[in-house]
């Protein structure tokens, strides 16, 4: 199956002063296939949220490429090109009080798309906000409200709503649920499961929680520092961790579960995430890696296969899978 | 439902009572905490959990006397600590109590920080207010004090001001100046909500660790059920404005006696391979705290509803030894197959 986006080497440095270069996203490589659910998760400031918004064109690239349906995207989008792949392409944001303008109302908002697009009469747009909001579970007469009347997860279904009603291939989901309680949660991710299902949908999924993300997602990507470090299918990577970080990410994950969480011993990291500006050689993770060794601080690791466990295909940026950087004692038992 | 009666001895520290708050606002008046009543053990941490709106931040809030007076009012209630009434009370203002012997921490420790006062002042402001320290002497003990809450190089982090703090160094500094007159109790409400998981792990660690080190007990305030498995002995569940289901951590994790508890910890994902249930939702949303349901507030959206919770307010059950539920499902005339399923459900 060829991918339906094909992320090559995308880079995003933000310049900040003279000499001085934020490292947001570094040479970042992923693909996502039709009808799937890639989750992107990481610490703030890991890049994620960046690396998102760079694939939709909110974002302008440093360098590198991406594909959609192998057809090649702008590096800087200009209004025509936004036109032209807003039908295909779409984002739901993280914040759903920020995100819709609190002067329009809701049919206003989800039809701006269609609007803009053009072609349509007024009534048509209509009718398709109608169907759009159904599918998120909203009424119709719903239109006619602006968003400072409905709640934190109702305004998410909005946000969601404007996503779909362009019908789009692929869907950039930046935290959709971080802002929202914990049974809201469970209900945009049963949302966003059911449109997957009978919508086929494909999105990239960003968010924090690494529990949530194993729910929604087919395959999972970690990132630290800007940098891909370990991508698989969800299960894989959740229950069986390749990269240290990962494996780090996922003992901070408290379980809902006081027996699990009283005999476990605490895997906590020691320091926080580093500075992203001006990143130098060597792995990106070597300051707190708990499995250091002499290449991590001067080679930087790439994103290699790495299978020996039965599981499905697995990349993992770190010289401890690489043999012939790890010396014998540091190779991971 | 009998389980074997514990023997440990507790001691209440606090004791909170019949506790009501309200809120004046535009729309006429929110109830916002109703019928809330707990015991905080020495030693022991108590969750106080819930969805935001439930109230658990208000009635942390009132007990500190934080609330704002006007809009906020507390109607009813009594707060017993140490022998004295501290609800609604000047003597909390003083020396006394709030930020001696209860400390207390916040969601956002970035807006919590005077942004014009360097860190280590502002730990030893605490000392100097709360007891007669020196400027130097109170200075000093805050440098030992961001040392105890493991912020690297304290003498230099001490002079530096809040924006060069991560946000996980603020709320260690945070912690700092509330444990620096030695409380009896911590308050922490959402301490690592604004916070990474690796970071959130590191704080929960440090609370942790302080507690063994000098006995405190900890009120948390969170809305994540891992957060309070990690966490807490006792629990105590909150749902629009009352306390629904209280009991040890076991109790409410494994023997959930109350459908709105059922219903978190369905909407929350589990991490076990082998269990990969479809995340359940709670239906519909909380009531409308203008005008909250005469009966159970949960009725709406309870899957157990039978036709006395809507106009009756549940009572108190006794479940077990420190185990209680308002759920109708444990009157005996009840049908037996509900409180089944509820059991069944809950295991």
């Amino acid at each position: 199956m060829k991918p339906l986006i094909e992320a090559k080497g995308v880079t995003k440095h933000f310049k900040i002063g003279r000499n001085r270069i934020v490292h947001a996203v570094d040479d970042v490589s992923l693909d996502v296939y039709p009808r799937e659910i890639v989750g992107l998760v990481g610490e703030s400031g890991s890049g994620k949220s960046t690396f998102g918004k760079t694939l939709v064109g909110l974002h302008q690239k440093t360098s590198g490429e991406v594909y959609f349906k192998g057809e090649q995207l702008p590096g800087r989008y200009t209004p025509a090109d936004f036109e032209r792949y807003a039908p295909h392409i779409q984002m739901i944001f993280q914040d759903p009080y920020s995100s819709l303008n609190p002067r329009m109302t809701v049919g206003e908002i989800i039809g701006e798309g269609l609007r803009l697009r053009g072609g349509g009469s007024r009534s048509g747009i209509r009718d398709q906000v109608t169907v759009s909001l159904r599918k998120v579970g909203l009424e119709p007469e719903h239109a006619s409200r602006y968003p400072h009347e409905f709640s934190g997860g109702q305004r998410q279904r909005v946000g969601i709503a404007r996503a779909l009603v362009m019908e789009p291939e692929f869907i950039v989901c930046d935290e959709p649920i971080s802002a929202l309680d914990v049974s809201v949660q469970a209900q945009v991710v049963r949302l966003l499961g059911e449109l997957k299902a009978s919508l086929g949908l494909t999105m990239l999924f960003i968010a924090h929680d690494l529990s949530m993300v194993r729910y929604v997602s087919n395959r999972m990507a970690v990132m630290y520092l800007g940098s891909l470090v370990e991508i698989g299918a969800a299960d894989d990577v959740f229950f069986r961790p390749k990269h240290p970080y990962t494996e780090i990410l996922v003992g901070s994950n408290p379980a809902p579960d006081p027996k699990t969480e009283r005999s476990r011993s605490a895997v906590v990291i020691k320091g926080e995430i580093p500075s992203p500006i001006n990143v130098g050689a060597g792995c990106r993770f070597a300051s707190r890696c708990p499995k250091v060794f002499d290449a991590c601080g001067s080679v930087t690791p790439k994103l290699l296969p790495v299978t020996d466990d039965g599981g499905e295909q697995r990349f993992v940026a770190c010289h401890l899978y690489d043999i012939e950087l790890s010396s014998p004692q540091s190779t991971p038992a | 439902m009998m389980e074997t009666v514990s023997t440990e001895t507790r001691t209440a520290l606090l004791k909170v009572d019949d506790l009501h708050v309200e809120f004046d606002t535009y729309g006429g008046i929110v109830k916002a905490v109703r019928n809330v009543g707990f015991k905080v053990d020495e030693g022991r941490t108590l969750a106080i959990v819930g969805e935001s709106g439930c109230g658990k931040s208000v009635t942390v809030q009132s007990i500190m006397g934080l609330t704002p007076t006007p809009p906020g009012r507390i109607t009813k209630g009594t707060a017993m600590f140490d022998g004295v009434d501290i609800l609604g009370q000047k003597v909390i203002d003083g020396e006394d109590i709030r930020g001696a012997r209860i400390g207390m921490i916040f969601q956002d420790p970035m807006s919590s920080l005077n942004p014009t006062m360097t860190v280590g002042d502002q730990v030893a402001e605490t000392l100097i207010v709360h007891r007669g320290f020196s400027r130097k002497q109170a200075f000093n003990r805050a440098v030992e004090l961001l040392q105890m809450t493991h912020i690297p190089e304290p003498e230099k982090r001490a002079r530096q001001y809040p924006f060069t703090f991560s946000g996980g160094m603020l709320q260690r500094a945070m912690i700092a100046m509330a444990i620096a007159c030695e409380p009896s109790i911590l308050i922490a409400d959402e301490p690592t909500t604004a916070l990474d998981v690796t970071i959130q792990a590191q704080i929960l660690d440090l609370l942790r660790e302080l507690q063994g080190s000098t006995g405190m007990a900890i009120i948390l305030i969170t809305h994540n059920l891992g957060v309070v498995a990690h966490l807490a002995d006792d629990v105590a569940v909150m749902y629009a404005g009352e306390i629904v289901e209280q009991g040890t951590a076991e109790d409410v994790f494994y023997r959930s006696a109350h459908p709105y508890t059922l219903g978190l910890r369905a909407a929350m994902p589990l991490n076990d391979p082998a269990r990969k249930h479809g995340l359940k939702p709670i239906e519909g949303t909380p009531p409308d705290m203008f005008d909250p349901p005469r009966g159970c507030a949960y009725f709406a959206r309870c899957p157990y509803a039978m036709s006395v919770c809507e106009k009756n307010a549940p009572p108190r059950f006794e479940i077990g030894p420190h185990h209680h539920s308002h759920c109708w499902v444990h009157h005996s005339d009840a049908p037996p197959g509900a409180r089944e399923q509820l059991r069944v459900e809950a295991t």
